[in-house]
């Protein structure tokens, strides 16, 4: 396989009948499927999270303000949770593109600037 | 408690406004040299796509943070207790969808603006023409939302109340000195340095907002030994709600007693609220653009890291400064200088510096959060007059009057011009509006990008049978839709805080957020106009998502 050094080559032509082809290529489906693996179901349950969040501010005030220790209730540490999941989901999408996505995409990538792919 | 009035001498005014001219004169000069190496449609829509993942980071959350984030949020924290919390987590938690769904592919299947993406597969014209007409919709009530708020501001920071005057002006006149000093800086920042200016701009007041909010939140947290559950106890008892103050509901959804109806809708409020918010921010156009701004893909992915980490870390801040105020100034304090709370942070930044060095210290540490909120200004106001601009050059200039066929350079010309002329209609409404409770309109922008823009952007990169009739159904029923309900809601009429007061009455529709019912309705639309239409462009679906997840033929950088 030829690589292509994207960084310094002029800007290779590709038409879009060649970008298009990659579509139906095994690994592109391959692709795809890895990372809306990741995706999907992390961000639906970070949402579910936070919606969940959002109606026990409205309905269960009672539970929220059960105290932990000190001043601090319920309601702060699920709301500092809503941070911490943010984060951590940042961090894990991140450990999950450079250990696979990033990988296959410039394989891919290349295949279809350097015309090797068909 | 002092008030700032009280303790506003000319001599302090003059420090607060020596800090912001020193500001000023950084960035004109940040714009000068950002704008020597513009030349080309590339470097004004997307500042040459040269910047790293830190950089754009720093740059979204200048974007991002808003005033009403730095001096709102603190302000309803104090005023409110826990409720003002609700809106930092909206606001982060948003930033998933931009990083997981958006960032990445948008950067790869687009060019300058977020109808480059939806109109990829589709017709141009008409999706160009709802697509922009979307930003400048969102972008403009952002704008005005901001800009409003700016003239109340500068008479709060520079302490001038009514009766008083300052340098000749009485509070009046500095609102308007206010909004038309930030309208020329804005406008001058993106038509002398485009988008390279604009974002070097806002990565230097990014950097100055959050550092001067860290600085002040780790002097509160000094005061408390680092005891947050101290903090809040001083916050509560002070606040004379104890408890209660600490949990939700005494902002949003709050329980009307006897009134199980009015709770009701009270509660589905919040909770439209919070769809908005967290649907919202992948669909605001100022911030989408920036991700052009990056090399690639990769980048602007790894640039939300940055920006989460950024926006995050001073949502947390926002907290200890509510908190804070509520502990260390009390409420009484806080609304006999503003009803709205807006003066929290600033008030707390001059107790803080009156406990570290008497009234000199006070002086200084105010000095230096009101030129923090300057930049939050400043940097989001940019940010949205070069979404607009770039929008009508390329999308409707470009795109529909000229079929795509306008040169690059005529283009930039265009958006010159038609970031002075945004900015002039926006400066002219703000002045008449000034007296208005426009604060709607943050809410409304955020709804309108959730209901029109996010669907859409979706389903174009997601959804093979989408098509012209979709989008185009997609983006103008989540608008109107949106617009529509705010219009007929208690927002606009019958209620004393309205629009139009309590005398009209044409609030059928129960929300003050339109999100609950506009964000289905706006999906909806893009489905069934979908379904109606026989169009379908596979080839085309099949470059775009290949674009968009390999990056191959994406826009390159340009090289100087």
């Amino acid at each position: 396989m030829t690589t292509t050094p994207e960084d310094n080559g002029p800007p290779t032509e590709v038409t879009d009948a060649e970008i298009a082809a990659m579509h139906d290529d095994p690994r592109f489906v391959e692709l795809k499927r890895t990372l809306f693996r990741f995706t999907v179901p992390v961000l639906l349950a970070a949402l579910a999270w936070y919606l969940v969040y959002v109606l026990l501010s409205a309905y269960a005030r009672d539970f929220m303000g059960i105290v932990l220790f000190g001043n601090i209730n319920l309601g702060l540490i699920l709301g500092l949770s809503q941070f911490v999941v943010t984060f951590y989901v940042t961090w894990a999408y991140n450990r999950f593109t450079a250990r696979k996505f990033d990988r296959q995409s410039a394989e891919l990538r290349e295949d279809i600037m350097s015309g090797g792919g068909k | 408690m002092n008030t700032l009035a009280q303790e506003m001498s000319d001599s302090n005014r003059i420090l607060t406004i020596s800090l912001f001219m020193v500001m000023v004169m950084v960035t004109i000069f940040i714009t000068i040299q950002g704008g020597r190496k513009t030349s080309t449609a590339t470097d004004f829509h997307s500042g040459g796509r040269g910047f790293s993942a830190w950089q754009n980071g720093f740059a979204v959350a200048g974007d991002y943070v808003s005033a009403a984030s730095f001096l709102g949020i603190a302000g309803t924290i104090a005023l409110y207790g826990y409720d003002g919390f609700l809106y930092s987590i909206g606001f982060l938690v948003a930033w998933l969808v931009a990083l997981l769904l958006v960032a990445e592919s948008l950067r790869n299947s687009g060019r300058f603006t977020v109808a480059d993406a939806l109109s990829y597969r589709m017709k141009q014209r008409p999706v160009r023409t709802a697509a922009s007409i979307a930003t400048l919709s969102i972008s403009i009530f952002y704008l005005l939302a901001q800009m409003v708020g700016t003239g109340a501001l500068v008479t709060l920071l520079l302490g001038i109340k009514e009766g008083e005057t300052f340098l000749g002006m009485d509070a009046g006149a500095a609102k308007v000195v206010g909004i038309v000093v930030t309208g020329l800086l804005m406008v001058a920042y993106v038509a002398f340095g485009g988008m390279k200016g604009t974002t070097w701009v806002q990565i230097f007041q990014a950097c100055v907002k959050i550092g001067l909010a860290f600085v002040l939140a780790i002097l509160v947290l000094v005061h408390y030994n680092f005891n947050l559950s101290a903090l809040l106890g001083d916050a509560a008892n002070v606040s004379g709600q104890g408890a209660a103050f600490l949990e939700p509901g005494l902002r949003y959804g709050t329980e009307v007693a006897g009134d199980s109806l009015q709770t009701l809708w009270n509660k589905l409020d919040l909770i439209s609220l919070g769809l908005a918010l967290v649907l919202g921010t992948a669909g605001l156009p100022h911030v989408l653009i920036r991700f052009y701004t990056t090399p690639d893909g990769k980048t602007a992915r790894k640039s939300v890291n940055w920006a989460i980490g950024l926006i995050g870390m001073f949502y947390l801040l926002t907290l200890v400064l509510g908190f804070g105020a509520a502990a260390m100034v009390g409420k009484d304090a806080i609304i006999a200088e503003n009803p709205a709370g807006n003066s929290a942070a600033p008030q707390l930044s001059q107790v803080i510096g009156e406990n570290i060095a008497g009234s000199t210290g006070g002086a200084i540490m105010l000095a230096l959060i009101a030129s923090a909120a300057f930049a939050a200004i400043l940097s989001v106001v940019a940010g949205l007059i070069i979404a607009c601009s770039s929008s009508l050059a390329h999308d409707l200039y470009n795109g529909v009057f000229k079929h795509g066929k306008a040169s690059g350079k005529q283009e930039v010309v265009f958006a010159k011009f038609a970031a002075v002329g945004v900015g002039a209609v926006a400066v002219v409404i703000a002045v008449f509006a000034q007296d208005l409770n426009v604060a709607f309109l943050v809410a409304l922008a955020f709804a309108v990008a959730a209901s029109a823009n996010l669907p859409t952007l979706l389903f174009s990169l997601f959804w093979k049978r989408f098509n012209t009739a979709g989008a185009v159904a997609g983006i103008y029923g989540g608008l109107i839709s949106s617009i529509g309900l705010v219009i007929f809601s208690p927002t606009f009429s019958s209620t004393p805080t309205s629009l139009l007061g309590e005398g009209v009455d044409i609030a059928w529709f129960p929300l003050s957020n339109p999100g609950l019912v506009s964000i289905p309705l706006g999906l909806i639309c893009a489905v069934v106009g979908t379904l109606m239409s026989s169009e379908s462009n596979p080839d085309r679906f099949a470059s775009m998502q290949v674009r968009a997840f390999t990056g191959a033929g994406a826009e390159r950088a340009s090289v100087h």
